[in-house]
């Protein structure tokens, strides 16, 4: 009997881990991630285009300098960008007493621009391959109709060149939520930091752990069905038409 | 996993009946370093503070060699858990969460915590008025976060760390409005900083005791009542002779 | 020059570690991922699914939830162990699952899964003519398995591989997180103890950089050798 009794009570005490508090600690971490996640990939999106074109120019003098911004943010790990970024900005002199402190001193806006900055470099080199594979030919039919270099760009290549980057992107999506992950590291109540928080509570690995890989998980399946289905409306010309 | 965890446990229950406490010519202190003036290094590298110098006149009381282990505050008990030292000793506050899985000695002294700020700081009180919209800083897993969590995690921004570095790194660099430590660590890494002034605001907080416990004790693993018991009297005796007193002046009265 | 206040050799050290943990987990997660790839292709139900769920769990989710639930979890599954070792048959025992093992654990688990998906695609791109060439010619499939199938299978693994081994380089640097002391958190320590993080972080990105940029080199050259026989590509 003394046996079943402890296991009923090692049962009823993990519901004490699961409280409206720990919960709520979890919905605030997924807002937290979301919202991080979401405007740097935002930002990034709308950076990656012109430097994606500034990395195919011809003059060395563009395309030096973002190639080796490309190699840098690609080169070392985030959590090192992170640091250097959420420690070093406190260093640059007379930053407390400027106007962008009330900003740069929540943990939130340095992990921000971190994080914007890395996808930014990783979505520019997809972007810079996906416009390197247009085909001459589509290029060539666009100037025999008298498009300028810069009509060409924004009708033909970039339209086709999204398309093709989809599916890297998609894993560029995946990649940065994952990534995301470590802005708990800079007192940042994500999900993990939420499970870091119950954790350290409770004394409670699984409970604490899993509960957030679970959440990871859903969130990875959203976004690598939503890309399914954009890929299957946006590349659907690019099928086999008697799909075997 | 935690069904299949929770299943051998019973198993384990089951299985152990009662389990034999051992006798100790040598006893291994978990630590978690630095926390000042409780445990830290000098520059030097040595291992020093209170609770060095107190647990090392313990074991020479009893008449035990003894030796610290390092460890993150993180995996502090589990370390005791899985045998990796016998004991901590590293300002843990003894409470009813902890004594579910620990054994504690009787406690070696109490110390308050108390909220710190920076001295031009407009606040005098820790009220759940004053503290609205500011960022309090805590070690992750401490009473104090507990405490805050609890009390002012609806009015305010907390940010946990997981070591009291980062929290005063963060104090410095104006990220956090206000903190809640132990007194003597806030004292020794804050208002002794030379970086900033730094003041203790409102009074020092011993109560409520599920939160603040019986002050610091030394954790055992629930087997080790023979050891513990050892422990209580040396302390006993130390307290008596005169050097408990004399350690206590070296790092609270100078 | 660069001051870094006695932290240097602490410094080198930490790069030292840093190294260590990649490529040992490097190995760790081929391994892993050839059994994963001959997993998926088997032709057993059971190992095919224990895989397909394997590669689709890891790589769902983040990898620094993955290390702390293993690093942290991980221990205490270890204590009931050796708990029961110790009350049951009086072993004094313990097993401290320290930050290292824990991290080349880890962070080949999470690699394998990738590794798998790579030498999955690899394997299947390999000519199968050649693999009937070579049983023709007798071989048994141990021999045609090291001499034709691994060779060839690896100029299609290698800029999978490649990539991967970018990836994982820089993932360590996330064992500094659960108190190993690689080269980010030696840095990271430093900068807060002396106020000057550039000092620090600066030079630790530059040896990433360095690395990364050696590997490169390295697998290029690679890449040349498994190209050996399929002229100019």
């Amino acid at each position: 009997m003394e046996p079943l009794n402890q296991w009923l009570a090692a049962l009823l005490e993990g519901n004490v881990i699961f409280t409206p508090q720990t919960l709520g600690y979890y919905w605030t971490g997924l807002v937290t991630t979301a919202q991080l996640v979401f405007l740097s990939l935002l930002v990034g999106l709308v950076l990656a285009v012109p430097l994606a074109i500034l990395r195919g120019s011809k003059h060395r003098w563009i395309k030096l300098p973002v190639y080796f911004y490309t190699y840098v943010f690609r080169g070392t790990p985030l959590l090192v960008q992170l640091y250097i970024i959420y420690y070093g900005v406190v260093f640059v002199d007379g930053i407390q007493q400027s106007m962008f402190w009330p900003i740069l001193k929540e943990a939130f806006y340095p992990a921000l621009i971190a994080f914007t900055l890395n996808t930014a470099a990783y979505t520019t080199e997809i972007f810079h391959g996906a416009i390197k594979a247009t085909s001459r030919g589509e290029i060539e039919a666009a100037r025999a109709y008298g498009m300028s270099q810069g009509l060409t760009m924004r009708r033909i290549i970039l339209p086709s060149a999204f398309r093709r980057a989809l599916p890297a992107y998609g894993n560029e999506v995946i990649f940065m939520l994952h990534a995301s992950a470590i802005a708990s590291v800079v007192t940042l109540m994500d999900i993990t930091g939420a499970a870091r928080f119950v954790y350290a509570r409770y004394y409670a690995p699984f409970e604490a752990f899993i509960f957030a890989a679970l959440i990871y998980l859903c969130l990875t399946f959203m976004i690598l069905y939503f890309f399914r289905y954009l890929e299957k409306r946006l590349l659907a010309h690019l099928k086999p038409l008697n799909g075997t | 996993m935690k069904k299949l965890l929770t299943v051998s446990l019973l198993g384990l229950a089951m299985a152990a009946g009662n389990a034999q406490a051992r006798d100790y010519d040598h006893v291994r202190f978990g630590v978690d370093v630095p926390y000042e003036p409780m445990e830290y290094r000098t520059p030097e590298g040595e291992l020093t503070g209170f609770d060095i110098e107190l647990g090392n006149a313990l074991c020479e009381e009893i008449g035990v060699t003894c030796e610290w282990i390092e460890q993150e505050w993180d995996g502090i008990i589990p370390g005791l858990l899985s045998r990796k030292y016998d004991a901590i000793m590293s300002s843990m506050t003894i409470n009813d969460e902890r004594r579910a899985t620990v054994l504690f000695s009787d406690p070696y002294i109490t110390p308050p915590s108390a909220w710190f700020a920076p001295e031009e700081a407009d606040i005098d009180e820790p009220s759940t008025e004053n503290l609205d919209g500011l960022t309090i800083g805590v070690q992750r897993g401490t009473l104090q976060d507990n405490y805050v969590t609890d009390h002012y995690g609806d009015v305010a921004d907390i940010s946990r760390y997981s070591t009291a570095d980062d929290m005063v790194l963060d104090m410095e660099a104006e990220r956090l409005d206000i903190v809640f430590l132990d007194f003597p660590v806030g004292k020794s890494t804050l208002l002794d900083s030379e970086e900033r002034e730094y003041k203790v605001v409102g009074e020092m907080i011993t109560e409520p005791k599920e939160y603040f416990g019986d002050g610091f004790g030394i954790a055992f693993r629930p087997r080790d009542e023979a050891l513990a018991e050892r422990f209580n009297e040396a302390l006993a005796t130390l307290k008596e002779n005169g050097t408990y007193d004399e350690i206590y002046q070296r790092y609270f009265e100078k | 020059m660069l001051d870094l206040h006695g932290y240097g050799p602490r410094l080198l050290e930490g790069a030292g570690v840093t190294i260590q943990l990649a490529v040992l987990s490097l190995a760790l997660a081929v391994l892993l991922g050839l059994l994963t790839a001959s997993a998926k292709m088997s032709r057993n139900w059971l190992l095919h699914r224990t895989a397909t769920l394997y590669t689709t769990l890891i790589r769902g989710v983040p990898d620094l939830v993955l290390m702390m639930l293993l690093f942290f979890g991980g221990q205490i599954g270890l204590n009931m162990i050796t708990d029961m070792l110790y009350d049951r048959f009086g072993v004094d025992w313990y097993i401290d699952l320290n930050a290292f093992v824990a991290g080349v654990i880890t962070i080949g688990f999470i690699f394998g899964a990738y590794m798998g998906e790579t030498f999955r695609g690899a394997f299947m791109a390999v000519d199968h003519g050649q693999i009937e060439a070579a049983k023709a010619y007798g071989m048994g499939s141990w021999l045609v398995f090291r001499r034709i199938r691994f060779p060839l299978m690896m100029r299609h693994a290698l800029p999978g591989l490649s990539n991967n081994w970018m990836v994982l380089l820089k993932t360590t640097a996330l064992v500094s997180v659960i108190g190993l002391s690689d080269m980010v958190r030696v840095a990271a320590e430093a900068s807060r103890a002396t106020h000057e993080p550039f000092t620090f972080l600066v030079p630790v990105a530059i040896i990433y950089l360095l690395i990364a940029s050696v590997s490169e080199w390295l697998f290029a050259r690679l890449q040349k050798r498994y190209n050996i026989g399929f002229g100019e590509r």
